[in-house]
């Protein structure tokens, strides 16, 4: 398609006025965790490690961070397992209600974040916590595996459905017991696959706030809770900004590389 | 007689209610170049599947080489398949594909690449060992796939349309290159295919398939020169089929008769008719003739003389055609006798 210069220039300025509205703000925390001023006058005048050191010294923001590792982690595993275990299901067996399973897996990413919350929240005290499990990090980690598993799980199915089933049964042919064409075929095909969908799964679970709210125990608090918990707080605020910035950062990465896992890697799983 | 490599006995198989193979009984011999030639949606691909493992008859059994398979798992059969896509591992390299056979059944490491260069040398791909599948041609997958097959040294192998993604000419060649390859080793091969001249050029014996179940085994010559059915006689090569009140006029006897087009001549004298079609192919010019005695009739002609100058004007002529008594094929007459 050619388009007129003025039609190209026009679609170019909107592009950028789009990405500028995502972007700049993210930059602007970025550049007032530098800031000396502690008012974050505009333009910055000095430039300052202060609120960097001071944060590496905050303990609740260290221990916040800790198990915001700790929850995404745990959450990641479980998605790992789970998602492929269905994603191996749905696609290469045929069985009753097979569309209705994978509505089901894929629904949470969709279902609002409260919704999920809620009724989480009062699941585990009529059901669970008379088991003698009480809320604590364990049931953060189930509350997020809960729509980290979706990541997963459309990751690996894409995989397998481009893949097929013909490498597996010329590793077959080729004299390879199951657990030889899982290894040696199965496994390294869908690795980039589940390096992707693990990693948007971390970054999911370690942005998630509101289903936290709900089901993070006494005491527990990931980091996105502790940012939103001092907010408000106007001498928190610069050591605020440097979590923000770290977050940030921590998000991004994992996101940029699932991207190119999928991009080139898939492109090239199949000769 | 030996005992024959492959041994199917009443084999079916049913997708839901669509009946893909319909009771398949056929012996292939030790050392044979065996093809299973048919259209697609004939169950010959399905019966290669059945022979390799990957599906399970509905009834009948699978015996190799006199031992009953039907229930073993693809992975415990002494076969190995060339696929049609090839199927080449992607992960890895052209030799690490090649021994993958051989490291799964745990062949020390130094033998077992010695084996896949020895392979690939047989292919004539002696050098390639380190590329990805991916950085190499149609042709040269096409090999890879038959060395990573062949190193296992099976008893029978099994090829799923391995030319059928390869432009002619190479097609061609490695057409030649397949049957020199089976006299080396001098194992069974069993190749399934769409294409009537790879079949006849490279078999000992041909199956052909129609609507799962086979129509006709023979030698290429016996399947070309005697088809037993009227569609062996229209899917391998093409064929005159004379049937009903035309038959009676031109052989004077009822049935199904069939005549080669390369077997007709136009003369001066013989079964008069009008050129309704000419065909300008090359090396042959195809005529298509009404018989007044009411059957259409292609006759193949070589084009020693002629040019497509000449052949211009000849669309509406009058013409006769001639043919030997002994070219008309009584069609299933042979296995009546």
């Amino acid at each position: 398609m050619t388009l007129s210069i003025w039609g190209r220039w026009a679609l170019r300025t909107v592009m950028a006025l789009g990405l500028l509205f995502i972007y700049l703000p993210l930059l602007l925390i970025l550049v007032n965790s530098f800031n000396g001023d502690r008012t974050f006058a505009w333009p910055p005048h000095d430039f300052t490690t202060q609120w960097w050191s001071a944060a590496w010294r905050n303990g609740g923001a260290r221990d916040a961070l800790w198990t915001s590792v700790r929850a995404g982690l745990g959450a990641t595993a479980i998605a790992l397992v789970l998602g492929t275990m269905v994603a191996f299901a749905v696609q290469r067996f045929k069985f009753f209600g097979r569309d209705t399973v994978s509505l089901l897996i894929v629904l949470p990413i969709a279902l609002p974040g409260i919704v999920t919350g809620i009724a989480l929240d009062s699941a585990w005290r009529s059901v669970i916590a008379p088991l003698g499990i009480g809320k604590g990090l364990f049931s953060v980690i189930v509350g997020h595996a809960t729509f980290c598993v979706v990541t997963v799980y459309n990751n690996v199915l894409a995989r397998l459905r481009r893949s097929g089933v013909s490498f597996e049964e010329a590793s077959a042919d080729l004299g390879a017991s199951p657990t030889q064409t899982f290894r040696y075929i199965t496994f390294p095909l869908l690795r980039s696959a589940l390096l992707a969908g693990g990693l948007l799964a971390f970054a999911l679970s370690f942005d998630e706030i509101i289903v936290t709210t709900f089901t993070a125990g006494p005491g527990i608090q990931t980091l996105p809770i502790w940012i939103f918990n001092n907010l408000f707080r106007p001498n928190q605020a610069p050591v605020v900004n440097v979590v923000a910035a770290v977050l940030i950062v921590v998000s991004v990465l994992p996101v940029w590389l699932a991207q190119r896992l999928a991009g080139p890697a898939a492109g090239a799983s199949r000769t | 007689m030996r005992t024959p490599a492959i041994h199917l006995a009443g084999l079916r198989k049913t997708f839901g209610p669509v009946e893909a193979v319909a009771g398949i009984d056929l012996e292939i011999a030790d050392g044979e170049f065996f093809s299973m030639l048919g259209p697609s949606g004939s169950g010959k691909t399905t019966v290669l599947r059945m022979i390799a493992g990957f599906d399970l008859p509905t009834a009948g059994t699978v015996s190799l080489n006199g031992r009953d398979v039907t229930q073993l798992a693809p992975y415990d059969r002494d076969v190995n398949t060339v696929f049609q896509d090839y199927a080449l591992f992607p992960h890895l390299s052209v030799i690490e594909n090649v021994e993958y056979g051989l490291k799964v059944r745990k062949v020390a490491r130094k033998e077992r690449r010695a084996r896949a260069e020895e392979a690939l040398d047989s292919v004539r791909l002696n050098g390639f060992g380190a590329r990805r599948p991916s950085a190499m041609s149609g042709g040269q997958r096409q090999r890879v796939a038959l060395a990573r097959a062949l190193v296992n040294r099976p008893r029978v192998l099994l090829l799923d349309e391995p030319l059928g993604a390869l432009d002619l000419k190479l097609r061609e060649q490695m057409q030649v290159e397949l049957k020199q390859i089976q006299r080396d080793v001098g194992i069974t091969f069993v190749f399934v295919t769409h294409d009537q001249d790879e079949a006849l050029t490279m078999s000992d014996r041909v199956a052909v398939f129609d609507a799962g179940r086979i129509a006709q085994v023979g030698t290429p010559e016996e399947v070309y020169e005697h088809p037993a059915t009227p569609f062996v006689a229209g899917f391998v090569g093409t064929s005159n089929l004379i049937t009903g009140p035309a038959a009676r006029r031109l052989t004077g006897r009822d049935g199904t008769f069939s005549v080669r087009p390369e077997k007709i001549t136009i003369a001066d004298e013989g079964a008069p008719g009008t050129i309704s079609e000419v065909i300008y192919a090359g090396p042959v010019t195809r005529f298509v003739v009404d018989l007044d005695a009411g059957v259409r009739m292609v006759v193949v002609e070589q084009n020693r003389r002629t040019g497509t100058a000449a052949l211009a004007g000849l669309r509406g002529n009058r013409v006769q055609l001639t043919w030997l008594r002994e070219h008309v094929i009584e069609i299933g007459a042979n296995r009546a006798a």
